[in-house]
């Protein structure tokens, strides 16, 4: 064998081959640290979801009565019980609810709401008050709860571009991968190890370029040990060619490669209908549908769902009165969704939104969305909620 | 006296970076100077027109053909007018002029899938770049583009829609958490009426769908109507502590800084809004030029893409990788992703677009390699063997051609390597660059391994 071939062929079998010797230790702490091997699923809504046209309370007159234009017509509703109703868009997710594979909670929000966006995206991902600014998500607090065990980045992963606010915290924070491969082979370039080298006590402080170099150094790292790992699993279920399918497949991937992550970040946009909302709003619906119910059946498929749980939500609801543009403005509650093979309460958890008590137009939370995180927190990642978001809540019987 | 480092650093906040000619042959030249040179080279307005048809305005079809034609040449406009404004930010003269534009672009974030009204946004962000901030104000807000993407379009009589009126507080002007609920229904009702034509894409006012009742707007009640709104949020100081905000993160430094902000409001409003005295004021300020606010901010995508473009002289025979760079690095130029623009700052750095950073300089300057002679182990040169071979792909698709003949030769002879790595990196120097910079094997592995630092993503 030619030398070049015996070294090309060894950087394949080994991928720590190349790592430069400083980063191995970083490698070698984390293997096997993890406790229990559920896996949490959030995907995001952004824009700011019309939980009353998702989840349809088509036995209420008021609701026909302030949506004379968009309201979704009985004889389309998916009848779930006599309150309620899927969109017809959603009727890729019949069959999870009939299996018992699907909660959905109603009217989830949070004392005084902040209908901009951005400060309500906000206030979701990091878990504050609505006068209170946090600057770590409650996911990025989460990872820096457990930095001793679960070092690496890597425990959280946004399969996305970017990252989340809801996935960095004041020590730790997730990775964005939304392609392995590609990541890898960024990371492979020997002149890399050079500019890393010596850098680790000089350069990270708080800085910018400390931040920099602490990005480099852990993606560098963790690009290897995703790679090497996914690799290992083909997906064989059909997956709809959007791009949120697209994403729930690599996220199927990684589960099923045995990937020791933890939390999953997705999200999908196209949300915000002012204007001209059912059929908008019917397209991004469906489209998160049949990429979760294609999801959810190849976990049950490869044996999975019982040890995952996925959790959706939006940053708030619409205004319940319709607009003159056939859309609806910025509101307030909404609806969370989970799904997983050990749910507590399949089905519809609790009352459907009460149209006749409103405020200023809007719906009136009933459940706060840190009392679905605390449930999460405590239940699911074994971590006491009140460690992470900063106060006790009592939590649900979700899961 | 030698002003070098206060000139690059100037240059790289006002400009998109400075070649070493004009730094070479000038240090010795006052800020004063420098400001005033900046301010006239920006006097020119050229707008952007390579966009010269509304798609809007082809008559409606069902046929499939048709309709896959109109929108290829939608994509086809959209890529058009991003890269000729990427170009004319590397190349035009009017350096401060398209860095301020570039601000506004990103504080009135517009995404609508036109882009002959995007077109027409960007040049009223341009004429008015280092104007008065009422007139871009309400030249942006009576834009089709914005009427359409705020929906202020859909905004009549009797059937208020908020969302303009909600961002024009909360994102343009104002700031969350200085007015209130009502103020946004308040104002959304005087904002009605404001339209375009769908024709002509002009504005226009239209009486009949105005809601001309009484409005109490901020403690104020009359029949306001939309001009009115603007004026009473301008009167507001908040507004220009906003905007003095937002531009001292992407001037001087990401973290803020409230006793120059306070001093860059106070001239701001003094000055009834005028752009051009608070940057005056902010450029020939002595705490600009301190230590701790040079070589400390994430270069936007974008201005990574023209610094690098603009100081290697780069001619793109293939158009389509800015675009795919834009994509990777998480800035695609007229895409927003929402109506907050791009968060900046840190949130251009994680994990993948880092990596994709860090190898755009060896992509775009030597089709893919950075040069490594001399330094690799036996593993790195089994790994080089195997990257060379994807070298020609690489160029094939990429097609960046770098003028190094005319990069080199503003370069002195005899100019020692590590003043060469000084002029091209903000941030100082540390000893693992300097080792770098020692032991490559000639000066344009030097510069591709320079661009390749962390360092580099600074400015």
């Amino acid at each position: 064998m030619k030398r070049r071939d015996f070294l090309t062929k060894s950087m394949l079998a080994s991928g720590a081959f190349m790592l430069p010797a400083f980063l191995k230790p970083f490698e070698a702490l984390a293997i096997n640290d993890i406790t229990g091997h559920k896996n949490l699923v959030v995907i995001q809504l952004s824009g700011g979801n019309d939980g009353l046209n998702t989840i349809i309370p088509y036995c209420n007159d008021i609701y026909y009565q302030k949506r004379k234009n968009i309201g979704i017509k009985v004889p389309d509703v998916i009848t779930l019980n006599d309150m309620q109703g899927l969109n017809p868009n959603l009727a890729a997710l019949k069959e999870l609810y009939d299996q018992g594979w699907m909660t959905i909670v109603n009217s989830v929000g949070y004392p005084n709401p902040d209908r901009s966006h951005f400060r309500s995206m906000d206030i979701w991902q990091t878990g504050s008050d609505s006068n209170q600014f946090l600057t770590t998500g409650w996911i990025g607090r989460y990872l820096d709860a457990n930095r001793q065990t679960l070092k690496n980045p890597y425990t959280a992963m946004e399969v996305d571009d970017t990252l989340s606010l809801a996935m960095k915290g004041e020590y730790m924070k997730g990775i964005a991968v939304s392609d392995p491969n590609k990541l890898f082979q960024t990371t492979r370039e020997p002149f890399f190890k050079d500019i890393v080298r010596d850098h680790e006590a000089q350069h990270l402080s708080e800085e910018n370029l400390g931040y920099l170099y602490k990005t480099m150094i852990e993606t560098y790292s963790s690009a290897n040990y995703i790679q090497q790992t996914s690799k290992t699993y083909n997906v064989t279920a059909q997956y709809p060619a959007t791009g949120i399918g697209y994403q729930l497949k690599n996220v199927s991937k990684f589960i099923n490669s045995g990937l020791e992550t933890r939390v999953y970040y997705v999200s999908l946009g196209g949300f915000d209908t002012h204007a001209g909302q059912q059929g908008q709003q019917g397209r991004v619906l469906k489209t998160y549908a049949d990429a979760v119910a294609a999801f959810v059946k190849d976990l049950k498929q490869t044996g999975k769902l019982d040890d995952t749980l996925i959790m959706t939500f939006s940053e708030f609801g619409r205004r319940v009165e319709e607009n003159a543009s056939a859309g609806t403005d910025h509101g307030t509650a909404s609806n969370v969704f989970l799904f997983g093979g050990k749910l507590q309460k399949p089905g519809i958890f609790n009352d459907a939104p009460d149209l006749a008590d409103l405020e200023n137009g809007d719906l009136k939370y009933k459940v706060d969305f840190r009392d679905v995180y605390a449930n999460v927190l405590d239940k699911w990642l074994d971590v006491n909620n009140s460690d992470i978001l900063g106060k006790q809540y009592q939590g649900l019987g979700l899961v | 006296m030698n002003n070098a480092r206060q000139i690059k650093h100037l240059y790289s906040r006002a400009g998109f970076g400075i070649r070493f000619k004009e730094l070479h042959d000038h240090e010795s030249a006052s800020i004063r100077k420098k400001v005033k040179e900046l301010f006239k080279n920006s006097e020119a307005d050229q707008h952007i027109t390579v966009v010269t048809e509304n798609i809007d305005l082809r008559p409606k079809t069902n046929d499939p053909e048709v309709k896959k034609k109109n929108q290829e040449d939608r994509n086809q406009q959209d890529k058009d007018l991003n890269v000729a404004w990427l170009k004319q930010m590397a190349s035009s003269d009017a350096q401060l002029r398209e860095r301020m534009t570039l601000f506004w672009h990103n504080h009135f974030a517009c995404n609508i899938n036109n882009a002959y009204h995007q077109q027409q946004l960007n040049n009223i962000e341009r004429t008015y770049a280092l104007g008065n901030f009422k007139t871009l104000l309400t030249a942006v807000s009576q834009s089709p583009a914005m009427l359409q993407f705020l929906n202020n379009q859909q905004n009549v009589k009797g059937h208020p829609n908020e969302n303009f009126a909600r961002e024009l507080m909360e994102l343009f002007t104002l700031g969350i958490g200085h007015y209130t609920e009502q103020d946004i229904k308040e104002s959304a009702r005087s904002f009605t009426g404001w339209h375009f034509d769908g024709k002509t894409s002009q504005y226009t006012f239209v009486p009949r769908i105005h809601d001309d009742g009484q409005k109490t707007f901020m403690g104020k009640t009359a029949n306001f109507c939309g001009e009115d709104i603007i004026d009473i949020i301008l009167s507001n100081k908040q507004t220009a502590v906003f905007i003095c905000t937002k531009l001292y993160r992407y001037l001087v430094n990401d973290a803020p800084d409230q006793t120059n902000i306070n001093q860059m409001a106070d001239v701001f409003y003094q000055a009834n809004y005028e752009i051009k005295p608070l940057l005056e004021y902010v450029f020939l300020s002595d705490w600009f030029y301190d230590d701790k606010n040079i070589g400390v901010i994430i270069k936007s995508p974008a201005q990574l893409l023209v610094s690098l473009t603009r100081q290697f002289y780069i001619d793109y025979h293939n158009p389509d990788v800015l675009l795919q760079f834009q994509r990777t690095l998480g800035q695609v130029l007229f895409k927003p992703p929402n109506v907050a623009g791009w968060p900046g700052g840190r949130a251009w750095i994680d994990s993948s677009s880092l990596m994709y950073r860090i190898k755009i300089a060896s992509t775009l300057l030597n089709a893919g390699v950075i040069d490594f002679t001399g330094k690799a182990t036996p593993e790195d040169e089994a790994f080089l063997a195997a990257t060379h071979k994807q070298q020609f792909n690489v160029i094939k698709r990429t097609q960046a051609v770098p003028d190094w003949g005319r990069f080199l030769q503003d370069i002195p002879l005899d100019m020692p390597r590590i003043q060469v790595a000084e002029f091209m990196l903000e941030p100082k120097l540390n000893q693992a660059v300097i080792d770098e910079v020692n032991q490559a094997p000639d000066i344009k592995s030097m510069v591709i391994q320079i661009a390749s630092t962390p360092e580099y993503q600074l400015c």
